[in-house]
């Protein structure tokens, strides 16, 4: 069945928009921080995990979910959390620690919680796993056809909680799906040495659930598996697997050393940009014009800019609120 | 000029030497844990070790701090002495049945015939925006479990001989290395990170606390971070003519209670500061053994700095608002001189 434009036309803003949150965020991590790096200096301080190069998992996956699907993504969850519709104004005041941001600073970029969208994400990987099983056993209580994806990495697929969370799924024929971004790299360690198979996708059998891969970064193999195994959870079929194969084009962090890669990884990569590639496929194969695309980066540049605008005019939070919160 | 001779190394270089001194004089060292291989350790605890050792001494985990955390256990039955790295101490939930229920409690159940002699050694601490999940101490979260030595040095010195310590007892040591304490380039520097280390092996006792600054008018102990701060609070207080003992616990777990007792009963008036959590952490032990052991020597109530029972926000006037500091250590130490 052929994939409704308005669905490629979507992918491509989102991907677009992602890229440049991103590309804007490594600037404004980088102030105040030279010429000495200081990770707890300037206006963003404190670790950054940004998902440029790794737009397709999120986008692709994000298009067939409805405000009322859950995602819970890792601590490098801006993709996950722009393409799942989180309010950017106050995800980027959080990100800058302003009382304006979705947690009134107290989170940072590794804690963003929008319930209005229901998304979260946290900095202890494989931890979002058994959430999203939660959210997948409310649906069924509830009687609602509502959906819950964990995005999480490859090297989530070998902690505890991944096969403790798939087994009840499975058992339960729960509407969860998680999707494995492989980018390769746990932070320096690579996949083959840290994973006794060569796909996580393969994990599937053990559990007796579908298991989907999706090679070389590809956002339209991503939408047509997120597709079906959206439907499949939406009609009472179960849990699945998905992983995709995905590249970080940055460190683990920013201001990672990268000394566990070649320089000239990224390069290659660079050239067969997943962005790149949608937009030729629109351009050449939908008849898409090149000022349609101009109108959706424009929008998707406008969005970002005024996020950030936004978060910087925004005051601080007054130091005594620390202690307001733990209790609600 | 003594100074000229002296050997210079960061924290985290001294904590590497420690640990590569340990590697060669005996085999059954080995080193396990995430990016501890070529990476050399998120803080640097490994730097140089793969190099040396190679893959099958120092070897890069999957994330399965269970898994590596309980082969540690497992291997220590056999014989071996892993030295296993927990990235963050804040990892711990994922793992802590491994470390609680077993590391800690094999030695007692098995009536002392199961010996584990383990290093499990961690990052701790907060100060530049890491938040909820990624800053903690956690000192006293171990510390009240018994059957683990924790410590916590905060010189490159105590770093390389309470590690060879560490490495050589027989017990099973949770060995918490503070961030800032490390001496990394993209961190905070701070001149205490830097310190002379003998290159050659030496041990420092675990459960020895350091009467770093000596004193007549106020006992400041502390831990890790809040004992620079200590010291740097008492610089100020002896130019208000305030002449303050600073004690550096180094280890909380056996914890050098007489060294606290020897102290207050001179000064008579006590400070305690920790970068965890106030309630029913360090704090709340030094003051109940104050309170246990020389109470009548106090002059004053004991005062406890603390983070205020707060998960650590992100946000950096939220984050210094909650840790301590030495602002925070001379106002409290002035009023407590005062009472």
């Amino acid at each position: 069945m052929a994939i409704p434009k308005d669905h490629l036309l979507w992918m491509y803003e989102t991907m677009y928009k992602i890229r440049c949150y991103e590309d804007k965020m490594a600037e404004a991590y980088a102030e105040g921080k030279s010429p000495v790096f200081n990770i707890g200096a300037g206006p963003v301080p404190g670790e950054m995990h940004l998902a440029t190069g790794q737009e397709p998992a999120a986008a692709g996956m994000c298009v067939h979910l409805k405000k009322e699907d859950t995602v819970t993504a890792p601590h490098r969850p801006h993709h996950h959390a722009i393409a799942k519709g989180v309010d950017l104004n106050r995800m980027t005041a959080e990100i800058f620690g302003k009382a304006t941001g979705l947690g009134k600073g107290k989170g940072g970029h590794m804690h963003l919680f929008d319930p209005d969208v229901k998304f979260s994400c946290g900095g202890i990987v494989g931890a979002g796993i058994p959430h999203a099983l939660g959210a997948a056993l409310a649906a069924k209580k509830k009687g609602k056809d509502w959906v819950a994806v964990a995005f999480i990495g490859e090297g989530a697929a070998n902690q505890g909680a991944f096969h403790e969370s798939l087994n009840m799924a499975a058992l339960w024929k729960l509407p969860l799906i998680v999707v494995i971004e492989n980018n390769q790299y746990g932070i320096s360690v690579p996949k083959a040495a840290s994973t006794a198979v060569s796909s996580n996708d393969v994990r599937a059998a053990a559990y007796g659930i579908k298991g989907y891969y999706v090679k070389d970064n590809d956002p339209i193999d991503m939408y047509n598996v997120s597709k079906e195994a959206v439907e499949r959870a939406r009609t009472g079929q179960g849990p699945s697997i998905i992983e995709i194969e995905t590249y970080r084009y940055l460190g683990h962090f920013q201001g990672d050393p990268e000394v566990y890669r070649d320089k000239n990884e990224v390069t290659l990569l660079r050239q067969k940009d997943p962005i790149i590639r949608l937009r030729n496929y629109l351009l050449n194969e939908w008849g898409v014009t090149e000022e349609t695309i101009a109108q959706l980066e424009n929008k998707a540049t406008a969005e970002v800019d005024q996020a950030y605008a936004f978060a910087r005019e925004s005051d601080y939070p007054k130091p005594e609120e620390a202690l307001e919160d733990v209790f609600v | 000029m003594q100074q000229t001779k002296q050997r210079l190394l960061t924290g985290n270089k001294a904590l590497a030497e420690a640990i590569r001194l340990e590697m060669e004089r005996d085999p059954n060292v080995f080193v396990m844990g995430e990016d501890v291989g070529v990476y050399g350790g998120i803080f640097g605890a490994t730097e140089g070790l793969f190099q040396k050792f190679g893959p099958e001494r120092v070897i890069d985990t999957p994330i399965s701090e269970t898994a590596f955390i309980g082969a540690a256990i497992g291997a220590a039955a056999e014989g071996m002495r892993p030295i296993v790295e927990l990235m963050f101490v804040d990892f711990f939930g994922v793992c802590m049945d491994q470390i609680y229920n077993h590391m800690a409690k094999i030695p007692y159940m098995s009536g002392g015939r199961v010996k584990l002699p383990m290093v499990l050694m961690t990052a701790v601490g907060g100060g530049y925006s890491d938040a909820a999940q990624h800053s903690q101490t956690l000192y006293a979260t171990f510390a009240h479990l018994p059957g683990m030595k924790v410590v916590a040095p905060s010189t490159p010195y105590d770093l390389k001989g309470m590690m060879i310590s560490a490495i050589r007892d027989d017990n099973p040591v949770v060995f918490m290395f503070h961030k800032t304490l490390q001496g990394l380039g993209w961190m905070d520097q701070l001149d205490a990170s830097i310190g002379h280390v003998p290159e050659e092996a030496y041990t420092v006792p675990l459960g020895k606390a350091n009467i770093v600054r000596e004193g007549t008018d106020i006992t400041i102990v502390g831990i890790q971070m809040t004992v620079h701060q200590a010291l740097e609070a008492a610089k100020r207080l002896d130019q208000q003519g305030i002449q303050a003992e600073v004690i550096d616990l180094r280890s909380l777990v056996p914890l050098d209670k007489e060294t606290i007792i020897q102290s207050v009963k001179k000064t008579h008036r006590l400070l305690v500061v920790d970068e965890d959590y106030l309630s029913y952490g360090m704090t709340a032990e030094i003051a109940a053994i104050a309170a246990e052991h020389c109470l009548y020597d106090l002059e004053a109530p004991v005062k406890r700095i603390a983070v205020p029972d707060v998960p650590i926000p992100y946000s950096r006037p939220l984050e210094q608002f909650v840790l301590p500091n030495a602002d925070k250590i001379f106002q409290e130490a002035i009023q407590l001189v005062n009472e």
